[in-house]
């Protein structure tokens, strides 16, 4: 957003920018946090960068660092004013401030909440989730849902605990709401539940059971008769498809548990069966995957099947790894292992005992998201360069190498972020907060490809190909960020009472947090002599230029 | 500052404007001699026009139902077969794609292992099984990345999917990435809005910041952002764009290959070929039949396939393109010879058909076969590998081609697959 004030204050702020905007002499690299679970990421990385005979990156600009930091935890670029702010404190512990304040100051808890309900919605139910007409989810209740959770830190383990037990209504507003339901509801009816057997051993516990629920994996040492044990767990859950009345158009689903018969019809003994490639027929029973079995009865009042699972789920170790190496990825952009959610006893980890170790510790934390996520961004691979050096060139696991995090890698904002930070820099959002969700969901709906599979699958043409560089150069929201009309984000700035390069570093920090190189300079300088003398006019083509820049879109 | 010209001299066409107005500079000049191949017969140059539509079943069609049918067999189902203008007999539903049968051949003896919709989809894709450490380039990356050397005359990006999303371009980089539409043409983003001189300023100003991005030397995502930005400057520029538009075709025409997507979409691939293209990806979902297969089959998939697929075949023949257009039709896999409890046939990857046609293929018969009841095959088996070298012959890309992947390995196309040679004119 335009910040009013900035102009009065900009010969103070430029000056104090010449000195900490860059990596001068006197930058001394920020202290190691004092948190143990800090120092213990820290050791675990740095042995092996001395075991690979790697020299990690320098510690990124404030600047850079700055622009990271917001991006992923908050979603968004920081505005000129929070930019500024951050560069000109002098505490050598301002990091630390930082990310305590992103996640803790009021201020910023909705925008915390409602990024992560993104990612979590873009997980749980996929980005195309509640869009197909057959649908029973609803994409405004999962969202509640996290956004919910999210604000208030819920521990994750009772997140969990209520998505995979989750009875009740899916959409907000109805009677016997229950956003939780939404993970569910659309993966239980059709082909006995598969769909929530592979998501939730997958997104939970990072076990990849989909290929054994039809034959015994070639290298992985899940058999067909485990992915069918875990099947049986879901068996007494049912959707329940609810209409606009008057219609057959389904309005939302309603998640059910109900006694189940078992297969031949003996509910004290409920069975399944599956067949073998060979033919032969065998039968299951819930068991967990670690060999724990639990009551054979399909009657609900005897046994709760997924509450029973739910329980079995938040004793196993995998629970804690996944949640760490979820996160972990999130941040430095690679997992410990890939993909992230593949943890099974085949996996190859690049670092197992931080792995391990890291897991005990958010178990010992209650599972308290935040604390995992500052111990992240505070670790020291998250405070370095993304420039490559002759000391770690090696490092790179865009050519198949395991990551060391050496230096941060390079990685393309997501959809979201990208909205977010346009709406920042000039394209206001519009409307109520309905209004706006709804507009942001459309937005991000062009990008969705699905693959016409029963599973849902789906890709994004939001990689950095062609459709996404057209949208970037002509669509209407980079045209909105750009207008000049009155009143928007350019308009004010051309109209403030400082010369043109001024304006031009405003542009830049605002866009990439740095200040314009001299070539830059003389560029924007060409422009203005080109249109005429009309300031607007050349810092239009040159934000247009910086929006459109690899340096805006990727994370540094 | 010749950039700073603000109209378009006489006799110039906005594209040639926009180039030389920009100086030659990486972002608006040529961007055709990016990738990472390492050929080992650089010399074999010859002009090559050819191209490939692949028709992409996603979900894994039941090829027992479709090609491969099993009359009286417990795995037979309700289908007949009927006889075809080829020596093959084919369902009862594909009346017209019968009628075409003499331009396609039926390879009835594929046998593969990944029976899982993403592994199998990447795995027919690129002749690899999936490796978390490495990202293969998919077959419309591959051909577009050999046979746009001949094409610098093409504007638009060589490998476009239509109604779907393919298999991207692993190590090859995001400028072969498939360019994704829908089957309505429609492109979302193409206009401007601004006076060409002050795109190019625009442009101008956008390469100097990327460029001193990449001297920064922070990874290859940089210099792909670049790359991609060059391709899309040439498209938004570029008259071939109408290709896009099968609005402009004839009624009678948009009438044979139906009004459906799929038929959009194997209308538009045919235009599309016919200004240089050299690799369409066209989408027909929905063939993921674990219920009602023979329902969903004669009633929705096929009757769209037949008279998308014939038009096409019939389309490419009378125009003279046939012979240098390679059809493949193929999903992940095929489907269980065992009808589930749900009267519909589940994942199976053992035993099943794809078909080729056009370019190098010899049209009307079927190679291979499956015993009575579509449970094995019992001629030699083929791959995926040994697909993608098929149709590598019929394109005139040598099986010699060899890319180096980002960390040295070298990586032979098709993944050193053989040549199904019986299904080769």
């Amino acid at each position: 957003m335009y910040d009013p004030t900035f102009w009065q204050r900009l010969a103070v702020a430029l000056i104090a920018l010449g000195i900490l905007g860059g990596r001068g002499a006197d930058a001394a690299d920020p202290p190691e946090p004092e948190i143990p679970q800090v120092k213990m990421i820290n050791a675990a990385i740095t042995q092996q960068w001395a075991d690979y005979g790697l020299r990690p990156s320098p510690v990124e600009d404030d600047g850079k660092w700055c622009r990271r930091v917001y991006l992923d935890l908050i979603g968004r670029i920081p505005t000129y004013a929070e930019l500024d702010s951050f560069l000109r404190d002098r505490d050598p512990r301002k990091r630390e401030k930082l990310v305590d304040q992103l996640l803790e100051d009021s201020q910023y808890t909705e925008e915390f909440a409602s990024f992560w309900a993104t990612n979590w919605s873009n997980l749980l139910i996929g980005r195309s989730g509640g869009m197909d007409r057959r649908s029973m989810v609803s994409r405004e209740g999962m969202s509640k849902y996290l956004r919910d959770s999210f604000a208030v830190n819920k521990p994750y383990d009772r997140m969990v605990y209520e998505l995979v037990t989750a009875t009740g209504a899916t959409k907000p507003g109805v009677e016997g709401f229950n956003g939780a339901a939404n993970f569910l509801i659309d993966k239980v009816n059709e082909e006995d539940a598969t769909l929530a057997t592979s998501a939730t051993s997958r997104i939970f516990l990072g076990l990849q059971v989909q290929c054994t629920q039809c034959h015994n994996h070639p290298f992985n040492q899940w058999k067909q008769q485990k992915f069918w044990e875990f099947n049986a767990f879901f068996r007494q859950t049912r959707a329940l498809r609810r209409f606009v009345s008057g219609t057959r158009d389904i309005d939302y689903g309603e998640l059910v548990d109900q006694d189940f018969p078992g297969e031949s019809g003996r509910p004290e003994e409920a069975e399944i069966y599956y067949e073998e490639r060979n033919g032969l027929t065998r039968v299951a029973f819930p068991v967990f995957i670690d060999g724990t079995p639990i009551g054979r009865s399909g009657y609900v009042s005897d046994v709760n099947r997924r509450q029973e699972l739910a329980k079995l789920m938040l004793q196993s170790e995998y629970l804690d790894k996944m949640i760490v190496n979820r996160m972990w990825a999130h941040f430095l952009g690679y997992g410990f292992t890939k993909p992230i959610d593949d943890l099974g006893p085949h996996a190859l980890v690049s670092h197992p005992q931080l792995l391990d170790a890291l897991g005990k510790e958010v178990r010992r934390s209650s599972y308290d998201l935040r604390a995992l996520m500052r111990w992240i961004t505070l670790s020291k691979p998250y405070q370095l360069s993304s420039r490559i050096g002759s000391g770690n060139e090696a490092d790179d696991p865009t050519i198949g190498e395991v990551p060391q995090f050496s230096r941060f890698y390079l990685r393309q904002m997501s959809a979201e972020q990208l909205y977010q930070s346009l709406l920042q820099v000039g394209g206001q959002a519009r409307g109520s907060l309905a209004q706006q969700q709804a507009e942001r969901d459309r937005w991000l709906r062009q990008f969705v490809v699905a693959f016409g599979t029963d599973e849902g699958d789906e890709a994004t043409t939001f990689n950095g190909s062609i459709p996404q560089a057209l949208m970037m150069m002509n669509g209407d929201l980079v045209r909105r960020a750009i207008a000049t009309d009155p009143g928007s984000f350019l308009y004010e700035i051309a109209m403030a009472n400082a010369k043109m390069p001024e304006k031009v570093n405003y542009l830049f920090m605002a866009g990439v947090a740095r200040r314009a190189t001299a070539d830059e300079q003389k560029i924007a300088g060409q422009l203005l002599r080109v249109r005429g003398g009309k300031q607007i006019e050349a810092l239009q083509d040159l934000w247009w230029a910086i929006l459109n820049s690899n340096e805006f879109i990727l994370i540094q | 500052m010749r950039w700073l010209q603000s109209s378009v001299p006489a006799g110039m066409n906005r594209r040639h404007f926009l180039q030389h107005a920009a100086g030659a500079s990486a972002l608006l000049g040529s961007s055709l001699a990016l990738g990472h191949s390492l050929r080992v017969h650089a010399d074999e140059i010859k002009r090559n026009r050819k191209a490939a539509i692949l028709l992409w079943m996603g979900g894994g069609p039941s090829t027992i139902d479709l090609w491969d049918l099993k009359p009286g067999a417990p795995t037979g189902g309700p289908f007949r077969p009927i006889s075809t203008s080829g020596d093959v007999q084919i369902c009862e539903h594909l009346p017209q794609i019968a009628k075409q049968m003499h331009n396609l051949a039926i390879v009835r003896s594929m046998s593969t292992r990944e029976a899982d919709h993403n592994r199998g989809r990447y795995y027919l894709h690129t002749g690899y099984v999936p490796n978390p450490n490495i990202e293969h380039p998919g077959i419309g990356s591959v051909v577009a990345h050999e046979l746009m050397r001949d094409r610098d005359d093409l504007e638009i990006p060589p490998f476009i999917s239509i109604g779907g999303a393919s298999v991207g371009p692993g190590f090859l980089g995001m400028a072969w990435a498939p360019f994704t539409v829908s089957s309505t043409g429609r492109i979302d983003n193409l206009d401007m809005r601004i006076d060409d001189s002050r795109l190019a300023q625009r442009m101008k100003t956008l390469e100097l910041l990327e460029t001193n991005f990449i001297r920064q030397n922070r990874g290859p995502a940089a210099v792909d952002h670049m790359k991609v930005l060059a391709k899309t400057f040439n498209l938004l520029t570029s008259q071939q764009m109408e290709a896009f538009k099968v609005e402009l075709e004839p009624q009678p025409i948009r009438d044979r290959y139906g009004d459906t997507s799929f038929g959009r979409g194997c209308l538009m691939a045919r235009r599309l070929v016919e200004v240089g293209v050299p690799f369409v990806e066209v989408d027909l979902g929905g063939w993921d039949n674990h219920q009602n297969v023979h329902n969903t089959l004669q009633n929705q998939r096929l009757p769209v396939l037949d008279q998308a697929m014939s038009a096409l075949v019939e389309d490419l023949e009378q125009r003279g393109l046939l012979q240098d257009t390679m059809i493949i039709w193929m999903g992940e896999f095929g489907r269980t010879p065992n009808i589930n409890a749900n009267a519909g046939r589940d994942h199976w990857a053992r035993s099943w058909s794809v078909v080729l046609g056009g370019a190098g293929i010899r049209g009307g018969i079927a190679v291979g076969a499956t015993d009575e009841e579509g449970r094995q095959v019992i001629t030699e088996p083929y791959s995926a590998e040994d697909l993608m070298a098929t149709v590598c012959k019929g394109l005139g890309i040598s099986l010699e081609t060899t890319y180096q992947s980002k960390n040295g390995r070298p990586m032979k196309i098709a993944n050193g697959g053989k040549v199904i040679e019986e299904v080769l004119a």
